[in-house]
């Protein structure tokens, strides 16, 4: 499979990047290298192996419905860049 | 109304906020409100190198809420990553559940508007965590986050296009939201947000069977806003066709205020969730007893309750229907009926002068304040005659402001019924002084000026006096006239 130029800005725009036009071709070319990665994997026999879910073999992993509150709001907030009313404040956004 | 030649069909996905102690991925407490950005940790607040661990309660009310609604249980499943970017989701992904949900292909019976049962299908019910709030001055300072909602656990019911009208989309929702107040997975308060649901709307002409372009409305969370919209959106795309115009698939901002729909965001924002199993999650496989001890835990739904209503206390249809319509609802009236022995007071009592309070105060049975207790000690006191149906209307008021014993509160208001004859007698007198039209009406065989003096009578007792007895005193004494 050959990426194209558009699906490249189109993967930019969901991850919000603006990429300029020489850019574009580098991660064409680091993109396009994944690919046919996964292409070579995709080649493999699986046809004897069971199916998976997963990316290892454990399942019900849980937690026990318990409340443990250890952080406090300062610490938390501590690392933001502004904040204003024990709530990060960020620039206004439109609904 | 929506013209007769064409269709309208309605998918909804209802979210619903669980009503575990903690949330989906970490220990912080679910609880609605406190101080902004107090229920959080590393977790749900997306620290780097935070890992999620799943609540196993949120497993178990899925499935509960699953097998409720006569869904199929996954005995393999997984989470998956949701990616997109907003302020009110911290990791910039939700991690919710893509191609393996924990419950499929059920459905729930509803009784349309005509009383006709009707299946609607429900495609599949998944877990995910629900975002935060952002909160927004109007100084234009900015937009504050708060997370202490991040990380609650939602489970999200997608039914298929079944729904033909607003009100069977608001019945199916009352439905959902009865079913799962009875299996108390969820408290289901729109008001809270904690039941919100996506609308999806098309229109075909009838007798076509494929499906129209849809829209989308996200985040509806009042009955009475859903039915608004659904109509507007279905006519608005029924305009939209005869102008010989194409509908567009997207999604749209229902305004309550100016009672129209608007475009949300531009098409080439086209949503790509992208979505990817949770490396950070592993697979959840749920064996056929786990199922089935949970299936066993199951209360009475409200279905078979219906039934039981009907054949234990002889309840008409409406009336089973409504009673069951809510667990609120229900549970009082269990109550109020074991302490009254009277279920058809107690359903009538619920069906008009409560649902009536309730809907003046814009509020759903879970705000009614007194108990079955209290309700059934009312209508014992009716029964028993201490006070009239009249003045029962006045101690219900008074129960819903400052609920105490109804005994209690017609002594302290000195409401008690008279029923002495001796002390309504002035009033009879001086009723049929003032009123010789309606004596002579009833001696020429006008049966119904009875019902006229006694209610003067009732009028100048304010309700206290018994009208049984008004009615035997007024006909007495005009024999003796």
């Amino acid at each position: 499979m050959q990426i194209t130029d558009n699906e490249i800005l189109h993967i930019a725009k969901l991850a919000r990047l603006k990429l300029a036009d020489n850019e574009i071709q580098s991660y064409k070319k680091n993109l396009q290298e994944i690919i046919d990665f996964t292409e070579t994997i995709n080649k493999i026999d699986t046809n004897n192996i069971g199916e998976t879910i997963g990316v290892n073999e454990n399942y019900n992993v849980f937690r026990k419905d318990e409340i443990k509150q250890e952080s406090n709001k300062e610490e938390l907030l501590a690392n933001a860049p502004s904040q204003d009313e024990g709530m990060f404040r960020i620039p206004k956004v439109i609904n | 109304m929506i013209r007769e030649d064409y269709e309208v069909i309605i998918g909804l996905e209802v979210h619903c906020e669980l009503s575990t102690k903690t949330k989906i991925f970490c220990s912080c407490p679910t609880e609605f409100g406190g101080e902004p950005n107090t229920h959080c940790c590393p977790v749900c607040m997306a620290m780097p190198g935070t890992l999620p661990v799943l609540n196993e309660k949120v497993v178990e009310y899925a499935v509960k809420a699953g097998l409720a609604t006569n869904c199929k249980i996954a005995r393999n499943s997984k989470n998956d990553r949701k990616n997109y970017f907003y302020p009110d989701l911290p990791k910039s992904y939700q991690i919710s559940q893509y191609d393996m949900p924990l419950c499929y292909e059920g459905n729930v019976q509803i009784n349309d508007e005509n009383g006709n049962k009707k299946t609607i299908r429900i495609t599949r019910i998944h877990i995910e965590e629900d975002a935060g709030k952002l909160n927004h001055d109007e100084y234009g300072r900015g937009s504050f986050v708060d997370l202490n909602r991040a990380g609650v656990p939602l489970i999200e019911v997608v039914s298929e296009p079944d729904l033909r009208s607003a009100e069977e989309a608001d019945i199916y929702l009352r439905k959902i939201k009865s079913i799962f107040e009875y299996i108390q997975v969820s408290d289901c308060k729109m008001q809270e947000g904690s039941l919100r649901a996506d609308v999806n709307v098309s229109v075909r002409k009838k007798g076509s069977n494929e499906l129209g372009t849809r829209t989308e409305m996200k985040n509806m969370n009042s009955f009475r806003s859903i039915v608004r919209a659904i109509n507007y959106e279905a006519e608005r795309q029924i305009g939209e066709l005869e102008k010989g115009n194409k509908i567009i698939q997207e999604t749209l901002r229902w305004d309550d205020i100016s009672g129209k729909t608007f475009p949300m965001r531009d098409k080439e924002d086209a949503q790509d969730y992208r979505y990817f199993p949770d490396p950070d999650l592993v697979a959840i496989k749920l064996s056929d007893e786990y199922i089935e001890n949970i299936r066993k835990e199951l209360p009475e739904l409200p279905e078979v309750k219906k039934e039981r209503y009907i054949n234990d206390f002889e309840l008409s249809q409406k009336a089973a229907n409504f009673v069951t319509s809510s667990k609120y609802y229900s549970d009082i009236f269990e109550i109020a009926t074991e302490k009254s022995n009277n279920p058809k007071a107690v359903s009538n009592w619920l069906m008009s002068d409560v649902a009536r309070i309730l809907n003046e105060k814009e509020e759903e049975a879970d705000k009614i304040p007194f108990t079955g207790e209290q309700l059934g000690e009312l209508v014992q006191l009716i029964d028993k005659g201490t006070i009239s149906s009249s003045i029962a209307k006045k101690v219900l008021d008074e129960l819903f402001e400052n609920p105490k014993s109804p005994s209690k509160i017609i002594e302290e208001k000195g409401w008690i019924q008279i029923s002495d004859e001796s002390a309504i007698k002035e009033v009879v007198l001086k009723v049929l002084t003032n009123n010789p039209q309606s004596v002579a009406d009833y001696k020429a065989g006008k049966d119904k000026a009875i019902g006229f003096l006694v209610g003067q009578a009732m009028k100048e007792t304010k309700g206290k006096a018994n009208p049984q007895i008004l009615n035997k005193m007024f006909i007495e004494e005009i024999k003796n006239m």
